[in-house]
Order: structure tokens, then sequence, then C-alpha cells
């Protein structure tokens, strides 16, 4: 075939080579969107059956006694006091040390390093730590801040705990604060710049608040999988059995995925149940913590 | 060498580039510009795509500077200064030399805080309702929007959102508006509006506008540089200057041949 040869005209408008065969592909729709739908019922099904079981067996013992109760040996007298508690005081620990450290490293990344052999090997490093299972940063956070770090924390405390949580959901914070800060157009940086804006004042003033909603989508996605974090705090060695409130970042604590564990493993039916109770605790105190994000993330976002 | 359009010598000079080169990385993406601005003009650039007209533009406030493989060579002053001087801070350049874009930029912010934020950083002492409403009179906006400050200035349409930019340049009273395209996402009406402005504008300001539209540069501006481009060994374009002049001259007899063929519309 010449190459020079573009005349169109010898071929039929009306060609036979062409098959819509509209049938069997408006049939392949149908199976995609049986399997879709079948896909989404059992997720939900199976979520909605784990909350309804739960609530069955959870509801009867969960009352203000067994909120304001300490652990026992005692079915009938037991409770998740100290263990709620603890959860509260380990996630303000971890939300007030991750939120400004993952930013943080997220906007030096995005924002401000240069692309060279050393930023890519911290890039690489971070992405293969959001996978490092829970349990070995209960490892780490044994070593770092219960033993080396052992006179600042208090050892086994509050903070040691906080922080260990704080770096497993750092890597998952800094990728998505990142990905967030790459949804803001370059426009609005060359409109900061063009102004005589520095650098901090493009970022703080622009970039940062039209990142903010996605940097709390990834705040929400940490902080709730921080909040059910069991082995890394059984790792660091917090207690299942404490009958006092933590009165300080150096106090001892339990925490609430400790509690039901602790729970769960005993052979008696009543602690079993308390076990529910606890875990609707804990779906509790995870609903409201994602309902202020959310609303602080919609606030971001009516300011457009 | 030096292309300094005939008549010139009339007014003062704002900018003066000499032997300009920028390339991106190994690439060069234009070469040895000689050019100089006129103050209180409107000169347009126009050329064919890839030819290194916003590049050159780029270089009048530094943006160039952002990209860490762009490298300028030669000098550019800036009434006599050298921009490219260690001892020139960029950030103060640019408060002097705005930019308008191709596609409008608001901020995702009131049109108020679109205003405000230049002086805002640059220290601005004076009342900032008042500045707000006069950049917003200038730039021909204050009408459409004087009941709906605290709006968003992604409520507006194109047109309207690309004179939200232009009073955003201004309020920082710049002494140079750089723009890059600023009709080609606009309407007919849009654009007409923005040309009638930057002749207004002109009384205050110098400005240097790319263009693709030969109507536009023909009918809003003083002088007109051509730009082309010619193939490398590398197999890549590089940009040069092939002209500049009044644009009188540009559109009814250039000098050059490539410049009659492009802005008679024969290629380009």
């Amino acid at each position: 075939m010449n190459i020079n040869d573009t005349r169109i005209s010898d071929r039929p408008i009306t060609s036979d080579l062409f098959k819509p065969n509209l049938a069997k592909r408006y049939n392949l729709d149908r199976v995609f969107a049986f399997f879709a739908w079948g896909a989404t019922t059992i997720a939900v099904a199976i979520l909605a059956w784990l909350l309804i079981t739960i609530l069955i067996d959870g509801i009867g013992t969960l009352n203000w006694n067994f909120i304001d109760s300490f652990a026992s040996r005692k079915a009938e007298r037991a409770g998740i006091k100290a263990a709620l508690a603890g959860t509260l005081w380990v996630m303000g620990v971890v939300a007030v040390f991750s939120f400004p450290l993952g930013v943080g490293a997220g906007i030096f990344l995005e924002e401000f390093s240069e692309d060279n052999w050393f930023t890519r090997l911290v890039e690489i490093n971070i992405s293969n730590l959001a996978g490092v299972p829970s349990i070995i940063y209960g490892l780490l956070g044994l070593a770092a801040f219960v033993r080396i770090l052992g006179p600042i924390t208090g050892g086994r405390s509050v903070l040691a705990g906080g922080l260990t949580l704080v770096l497993l959901i750092l890597p998952v914070i800094i990728v998505s604060t990142r990905e967030a800060l790459r949804t803001v157009p370059d426009g609005i940086r060359a409109a900061g710049f063009a102004l005589g804006a520095t650098r901090w004042q493009v970022i703080w003033n622009h970039i940062l608040p039209a990142a903010m909603p996605g940097i709390l989508t990834g705040m929400i996605l940490s902080l709730s999988r921080a909040i059910g974090e069991t082995a890394p705090l059984l790792a660091i060695g917090a207690a299942s059995f404490i009958a006092f409130t933590p009165n300080g970042l150096q106090s001892s604590f339990t925490a609430l995925p400790i509690q039901i564990y602790d729970w769960v493993g005993r052979p008696k039916k009543e602690f079993h149940d308390l076990a529910a109770s606890g875990i609707i605790v804990l779906m509790t105190v995870l609903l409201l913590m994602n309902a202020g994000a959310i609303y602080l993330r919609n606030r971001f976002q009516q300011t457009r | 060498m030096t292309q300094t359009a005939g008549a010139m010598t009339a007014h003062k000079i704002a900018f003066q580039a000499e032997k300009l080169s920028v390339s991106y990385g190994s690439t060069m993406a234009v070469k040895d510009v000689f050019l100089d601005i006129p103050q209180n003009q409107i000169v347009a650039f126009i050329g064919p795509s890839g030819c290194g007209k916003s590049t050159v533009l780029r270089c009048f406030n530094r943006m160039n500077d952002l990209i860490p493989s762009a490298k300028v060579e030669g000098r550019i002053t800036f009434k006599g200064q050298d921009i490219y001087d260690k001892r020139v801070d960029a950030v103060e350049l640019r408060r002097r030399v705005g930019m308008v874009f191709q596609r409008p930029n608001p901020f995702p912010k009131s049109i108020y805080q679109n205003i405000a934020f230049g002086a805002r950083i640059n220290g601005y002492q004076g009342d900032m309702d008042e500045l707000v409403e006069r950049s917003l009179r200038d730039a021909a906006l204050w009408d459409e929007v004087k009941d709906k400050l605290k709006a968003s200035g992604l409520s507006l349409s194109g047109g309207q959102q690309q004179r939200l930019c232009i009073a955003r340049a201004i309020a920082i009273e710049p002494e140079v508006i750089l723009m890059d395209e600023p009709c080609s996402a606009l309407d007919p009406i849009s654009t007409l509006r923005v040309e009638e402005l930057m002749q207004e504008l002109k009384q205050k300001y110098t400005i240097v506008i790319v263009t693709h539209n030969m109507q536009q540069a023909s009918r809003t501006s003083d002088y007109t540089a051509f730009y082309n481009a010619k193939a490398t060994d590398q197999g890549g374009k590089m940009g040069y200057l092939v002209e500049y002049d009044r644009t009188e001259v540009i559109f009814q007899q250039p000098a050059q041949q490539s410049t009659q063929e492009y802005v008679s519309g024969r290629f380009g």
C-alpha cells in the first residue's frame, strides 16, 4: 500500500464488515451489573449480620454501670471505664502527634524536596512501611519507646502506646497527604507565586486549604485503623487488668481492643457478652470520631 | 543584531533582553532573543506553537525559576537592573511584574479574598475595602460583583474569572502585566471586554501579551514580536525571534518572508 494513497472513495459507505451485535453486548452489561450488585450485597449483608449479632449479644449488658466500672473477675461487676479512658488518651496522643508529623512530611516530600536519590529512597521506604504487619510496629515500639525512651515515656505508658500507633499510621497519612496535595491544580500555585508570595505563603494560604478535605479523609481512615489495633499494644505490654483511669501521659493504661480481646478469651459466656458490649462502645467512639472529621472536611469544602 | 523596533526611542524601556536563551534539561526552547519592551505600551508575542514565546514571557517575572530543569542564559534588565542578578529577589520582582495566565485561575476563595491576598502578603497598609473596590473597578468587574464579594471566585463565568485574575494582578500595583494567552479560554464577548480593558490599563501599566489570535495582536498591540521554531539536529524544535517592530509594520510590510506568510495565515 502506498503511503500517499489517501483516497477513501472506493470503499462503499454501507460496509458489512461491522457487526454491532448489540444483544450480546447488552447481555454482558447485565452480567456485570449482576456481579457488582452481588458483591455489594454480600459485603453489606456480612457487615449487617456482624452488627446485628453484636447488638443482640451486647445490648443486654450495655448500661451506665458497664461504662462506669473497672475490670473485675466477676462478670456482673466488670466494666470498661479504664479501657475507654485509656483508648481516649491514646487516641488523643495519636491525633496530636500523627497529624503534624504526617502532614508535614507529606508537604515536604510533595512541595519542597527535589527529586534525587535520597527523596526516592525515603518514598520507597514509606510505601513499604505502609504494608508492614502491625505486630512489628509493636516490637519497634517496645524497643524504642518502652525501653530506650523509657525515662521520658514512663515505660508501658499512654505515651509509649500512642507513639507506637503513630508510627503505624504515619505512612498512610503521608501517602494520602501527598495524594491530596497532588490534586490541587498547578494554576493555583502559579497564581500565588505570580503575586509575589513565598513558597510557604502559597502552601499555607492556598494549597493546604484546597487539599484539606483529602488530607482529613486520610486522617479518618488512619485513626480508624489505629483505634482498633490490638497487637502493637499487646506487644508493648499494655496491661488488661487495670483498676484506674490514666492520670497523665506516663500513666500505664489499657485500651478497648485489649479489654475486648481479654474478655473474648475467657471461658464464661457472660464475659463474651461483655466483649460484645465493649465492641458496641468501641464502634460508637469510632463513629463519633469519624463524624467529627467529616464535619471538619465539609466545612473546608464549603469555603471553596 | 539587536532587534530594536523603529521609533521605539520615543519610549522609555521597561525590559531589555540580550542574547536570551532558555533550555529545559538538554532541550533548547528558545535561543538568542534580543528584545526591548517599551513602557506603557502593549507588546504582543505571536508565532506558532512551540516557538518559545510563553517561555520568553515567563522569564520576565522569573516564573521559570519554579521549573527545576529550566536554565536561563543571557541577560534581562528591568529598568536597568539585571533581574537574574543574585541580589534581585524573585519574590519582590513578581510583585512589580504581575501575570495573568491562559486559564482563569482564581483562588478557591471569595472574590474579596482573591484580591486581598496579594495585598496582604505584600504588606499593604491602606484601606483593604477601598483597594478591593478600586482593583475591581479598574478591571471592569465591579458592577457585576459588588453585591457578592463574599461569593467564591469560582462561581463567576470564565470571562469574569479572567477579569478577576486581572483585578488580582493589578491590586498589588505592579509596573508590568504579563498575559499568557489570556483570552484563549474565553468567548468572543469576554475577549472583547478584556481587550478593551487592556487599552485602559495601558495608561498605567506596561503590557506584554502572548496570543495565538492574529486579529487580537493587530487590534490591541503597539508592537509585535514574531517568533518561529526550527527543527534541531536532535529532532526537537527550537524557538527564535524572527522579527520585532511596530504592529502595523509587522502586519503590513514585514521585512521577513516567514512573518508575511504567518500573519497572512499561510502557515502556523
